[in-house]
């Protein structure tokens, strides 16, 4: 085969981007946790990893470079190229979320019963995340196209701890600051939903050449879930 | 596509040797002021269409064409139109750098000379080294060999000597294949110059080249009927074709995958 040494090198930065993929999935998951749990050891672990993760996706933009420099990629080899250094970038943004809800964790003096709407909207958005991942590296276009419809899930499930914390808010005032601590957090998993949807873009991008914003990215207005 | 202006239109051009039928229905318009580079694997007819835009195809033996080239608005195989007159107003520039045996100022007064030429050689010679980019380099050694420059400093004196005729097209044929990267690079920053006033067409196997260096890309391939006979499989925005090719044949040869 023509190439083999350029394949092989592609080939190796689909695992690193599925390597990262799979570090942030667990920051965000373990994130979450940590914050349910009120464990500030957990907290401080994930902050610390947050490093790993800024160093791997310098390592993928390096490689890149490299490739680039010494392969003269065209065609869809570029196209590939160019979308492994956004999509390592979005990772990477991913990953600064998770170190934000570690954050929040550490901030926060007491718990408010709302924290248990977050597991299952950083589930929802880890398995969009890891879906769409894989559809990137196997070029796999229904599910691209198909995955960002699911955003509209983790936006109502924004919307209902929204809702909630409101209440809480209007109960008793003293609320309001932690009530903002969890929104936070909660805007961080509804915006990383956000960002497998330009994953998903990315996806189509390279197998068809087309630039499409998925029209299900756009939130329609007056709802509560801001980022768009 | 009104407001371009074109200076070569192809229409259902075919080109034979004998009964080969080495390039088949090629329909390209070429705009001018503008290089459109010809690409494509070994054998595939690139050249022999060069060829056809200034009649040099003519000059080997059996050579026909069918369907027709329109240059500048008139038939350039019209029986009136006479091909030594045609290659004055196309120019050509070949793979390997042929200086005449003769000094670098006879190398551009020669052509001229003999095209009947009679304004102020010295200022012609002056004028044609500037545009080449070479005068710099050789205003103090103009009476000596043509041969004694640098293979791209050669090129670069046979580019001068293409356009002390005054031509409207350029034609290269590889003209950097033979040259190392530096000079190589010199003549695609010339090439940049050059299209102000000229129309390019160049022919490279470099495929750098001409992502690097032209407006237009014509991808030619050979037929899969068995015929073996080239023909232009994709032609658009040069950018267009090193990053979204619309042919899989295209996208196979420029990631070096396939040809």
């Amino acid at each position: 085969m023509l190439r083999k040494t350029f394949e092989t090198e592609i080939q190796h930065l689909k695992d690193e981007i599925l390597i990262l993929g799979s570090m942030v999935e667990q920051a965000t998951i373990d994130s979450v946790e940590a914050l349910r749990t009120r464990n500030e050891e957990a907290s401080k672990k994930i902050i610390e990893a947050d490093k790993a993760i800024n160093a791997r996706r310098f390592a993928i933009e390096n490689q890149v470079m490299v490739v680039i420099a010494t392969q003269q990629p065209m065609a869809h080899d570029l196209r590939l190229l160019a979308s492994i250094l956004e999509v390592a970038g979005e990772l990477e943004r991913m990953g600064d979320y998770a170190k934000g809800i570690s954050t929040i964790n550490l901030r926060m003096t007491e718990a408010l019963k709302p924290i248990s709407n977050l597991p299952p909207m950083a589930k929802k958005s880890v398995s969009m995340l890891h879906r769409a991942l894989t559809a990137f590296v196997n070029e796999d276009l229904d599910a691209a196209r198909k995955i960002p419809l699911e955003d509209d899930e983790v936006d109502a499930m924004y919307d209902q701890v929204y809702r909630l914390l409101m209440s809480y808010i209007l109960e008793n005032a003293h609320n309001i600051e932690h009530a903002n601590w969890i929104l936070w957090a909660a805007h961080n998993l509804e915006r990383l939903a956000d960002r497998v949807t330009n994953i998903c873009e990315r996806t189509i991008f390279v197998a068809t050449g087309d630039y499409k914003e998925n029209p299900s990215s756009f939130h329609k207005l007056g709802e509560t879930a801001p980022g768009k | 596509m009104n407001d371009k202006e074109y200076i070569f239109q192809t229409k259902d051009l075919s080109i034979y040797y004998g009964n080969f039928k080495a390039v088949t229905n090629i329909n390209l318009n070429i705009e001018r002021n503008k290089i459109t580079a010809i690409i494509g694997p070994s054998g595939c007819g690139k050249s022999t269409l060069l060829r056809a835009f200034n009649r040099m195809n003519e000059l080997s033996t059996g050579t026909r064409i069918e369907g027709g080239i329109q240059f500048a608005g008139q038939d350039l195989y019209a029986p009136d139109v006479d091909p030594v007159e045609v290659r004055y107003r196309i120019g050509m520039v070949f793979q390997k750098p042929n200086p005449f045996p003769k000094s670098i100022y006879e190398n551009i007064a020669w052509g001229a000379r003999i095209h009947g030429y009679n304004g102020n050689m010295d200022e012609l010679v002056e004028n044609s080294l500037k545009k080449a980019a070479l005068w710099d380099e050789v205003k103090d050694k103009l009476r000596q060999s043509g041969l004694a420059l640098s293979g791209g400093q050669q090129q670069r004196l046979c580019i001068a000597r293409a356009l002390a005729v005054q031509p409207e097209v350029i034609l290269m044929d590889e003209p950097a294949s033979a040259l190392d990267p530096i000079a190589t690079l010199k003549i695609e920053e010339l090439m940049q110059e050059l299209k102000k006033d000229y129309t390019i067409v160049i022919v490279t196997h470099n495929m750098q080249q001409a992502a690097r260096a032209s407006d237009y890309t014509a991808m030619m391939m050979l037929s899969e009927d068995g015929k073996r006979s080239g023909t232009v499989i994709e032609f658009a925005d040069t950018t267009k074709i090193f990053t979204r090719p619309s042919d899989k044949r295209t996208e196979g040869y420029v990631t070096g995958r396939y040809g």
